[in-house]
């Protein structure tokens, strides 16, 4: 982490406050204190906000906000990891494990040398944190997987995985919001929508919260995927106590 | 009300406004329009809100049937309007009357024109905003480019006989070759002096892998003085990534929010209008201004598209017949 943070200029309507070069906790959490700080203040001028793992991208609009106030404004904030303004939340995602759910299971499990329900549990036991969402709508970057069940990705990656499917990419977990090509070994399948546009909250996950992922039978699968179309489903949200 | 079937859809028309803010700390791009001072303009000829729905064409322009009496205007791309085989003004208003068709001349300069409709082109309104985002399927017509058979409508049923044109000084002139103003950073840092002169020496010529989500460019290979890869961090429409063989993209409005590229430089805002009006094969120069600079040049554009709606020229058409012939006839009223 830098003494002070860096602004980093992203062309006339956006600056990068930059905490360090490092992906950790303490870092990102410094990022997020900062979100939090400026979206309490709903400060005229700013038109969004992208917080990533180690800076935040503040995009504003320079005729009516100058620069200097911008930066002014970062530097009163108060992004010390004590005063946390956001309340972090645990957000449960029901998870069929294996089967044509999670086809790569057993591949992990024997890349471990391990059973599949060894995998099951180390893979239920912590609550991961979300760093921040990006490359695709909905997709959160997590932390905090053991590396006991770390695997490589798959050398052929798959034309299409199904939304919803829950993979392992070396040491990182993570959750398909929508179809797409990928080559991540994939465990299980939720049947919660990260990503649904016509939802009042189109997506579900937000950086700084705790996913955990908590293991359901095929029946379940198949009860929750049709709450879930009829909108009667809602997911577990708790709070997150360190 | 509904006001155009389409016959041919082009090859990408798509519904856009200024884009979908709020949401890209989620991971969705903003998208809307390419380039912003000409749909400005357009929805200004029409009478709209500056940030109403219009459409987007690329390269070559639609043929749509006439359902409704209504009024449009088109701007960007030289790609003349033609109602019923007559030629109408580009950067003009004009009249489109039910069962009459309109399509579009082939086009002779810049990539992509921007027709607005009075009242503006009704579409699904998602997370916010009208634009289409074609690769997440959101927005606009089903998510989609607009295709054989689409039914478009606009909001309201007004129709008003009031036309303009905007003045001649004021349309831009679109060339093969456009010098691209840029602000240095976030990770120039990345590269040497030699590596950042390089890049601002040197003409790019934008590839075949050139859409709504970004640029890929050809020329010399700027090399990092290290690595190329950083923590994946926030991306804007205009930043400039340079990947591990050296060749820059310029991301566009359908990029997605974070990468893991070093971004040596970001196009000004005013520029990116600029950049949407160039095409494969055309060639850029970058050239690095200051911060200061840019938002003079941001502050002239809304002077300018300020200057532009006080001096639009009214206009009126008439069918005029001199033996035998039928003329439309485009008069600029004089005060």
């Amino acid at each position: 982490m830098y003494k002070i943070p860096r602004i980093l200029p992203a062309g006339d309507k956006a600056v990068v406050v930059e905490y360090g070069n490092e992906i950790s906790e303490e870092c990102n959490k410094k990022v997020l204190n900062l979100y939090n700080a400026l979206m309490k203040r709903d400060i005229t001028g700013i038109v969004s906000m992208i917080p990533t793992y180690r800076s935040l991208l503040i995009k504003y609009e320079p005729l009516r906000i100058t620069v200097d106030n911008l930066a002014a404004l970062i530097a009163k904030c108060d992004t010390s990891t004590s005063v946390e303004e956001f309340k972090p939340k645990i957000i449960e995602i029901p998870v069929a494990y294996g089967g044509d759910f999670g086809p790569d299971l057993d591949y992990v499990a024997k890349y471990h040398d391990m059973t599949p329900e060894e995998v099951i549990k180390i893979h239920t036991e912590s609550a991961y944190r979300i760093y921040m969402l990006g490359f695709t709508m909905g997709f959160a970057y997590l932390g905090g997987m053991s590396e006991k069940i770390a695997t490589p990705r798959l050398e052929k990656p798959r034309t299409e995985i199904p939304a919803g499917s829950v993979g392992i990419a070396g040491s990182q977990t993570g959750i398909y919001p929508i179809a797409s090509p990928g080559g991540w070994r994939l465990i299980g399948k939720t049947p919660v929508k990260l990503y649904d546009p016509y939802r009042e909250k189109p997506i579900l996950l937000e950086a700084g919260n705790y996913i955990k992922f908590v293991r359901i039978t095929p029946d379940e699968f198949y009860e929750i995927e049709r709450q879930v179309s009829t909108c009667a489903y809602e997911v577990k949200i708790y709070d997150y106590n360190v | 009300m509904e006001c155009f079937k389409v016959i041919n859809p082009g090859l990408f028309t798509s519904v856009q406004d200024m884009g979908r803010f709020g949401y890209e700390r989620q991971g969705v791009p903003v998208s809307g329009v390419m380039d912003e001072f000409s749909f400005r303009v357009a929805n200004m000829l029409v009478g709209n809100a500056e940030n109403t729905p219009a459409l987007e064409i690329t390269l070559l322009g639609p043929t749509l049937e006439v359902l409704q009496d209504t009024v449009v205007a088109v701007t960007g791309a030289w790609m003349r309007p033609v109602v019923d085989g007559r030629e109408m003004p580009c950067w003009s208003s004009f009249p489109v009357r039910k069962g009459e068709t309109l399509s579009f001349a082939p086009v002779k300069a810049g990539c992509r024109a921007y027709m607005a409709v009075l009242g503006g082109f009704a579409g699904d309104t998602v997370m916010g905003s009208v634009s289409t985002y074609t690769r997440g399927g959101i927005g606009g017509v089903k998510g989609r480019r607009l295709e054989k058979g689409d039914i478009l409508s606009r909001e309201g049923d007004e129709f008003f006989a009031h036309f303009f044109k905007v003045r001649e000084e004021y349309i831009p002139h679109y060339s093969s070759e456009e010098e691209i103003r840029i602000i240095l950073g976030p990770q120039h840092d990345y590269f040497s002096r030699e590596s950042l002169e390089l890049f601002l020496n040197s003409t790019y010529t934008i590839t075949k892998d050139a859409d709504r989500m970004g640029y890929r460019l050809d020329g010399p290979e700027i090399k990092a003085k290290e690595k190329h890869d950083i923590i994946t961090d926030g991306i804007l429409p205009g930043a400039v990534q340079i990947p591990g063989n050296g060749k820059p993209i310029i991301m566009l409005k359908d990029a997605q929010t974070t990468g893991g590229y070093a971004k040596i430089a970001t196009v000004v805002s005013t520029d990116l209008s600029k950049l949407a009006q160039l095409k494969p094969g055309d060639r850029i120069n970058f050239r690095a201004i200051s911060l200061q600079e840019a938002h003079q040049l941001l502050q002239k554009m809304e002077y300018v598209l300020d200057d532009i709606r006080k001096t639009l020229v009214p206009s009126r058409y008439f069918d005029v017949t001199v033996d035998g012939t039928v003329y439309n006839v485009n008069i600029e009223l004089l005060k």
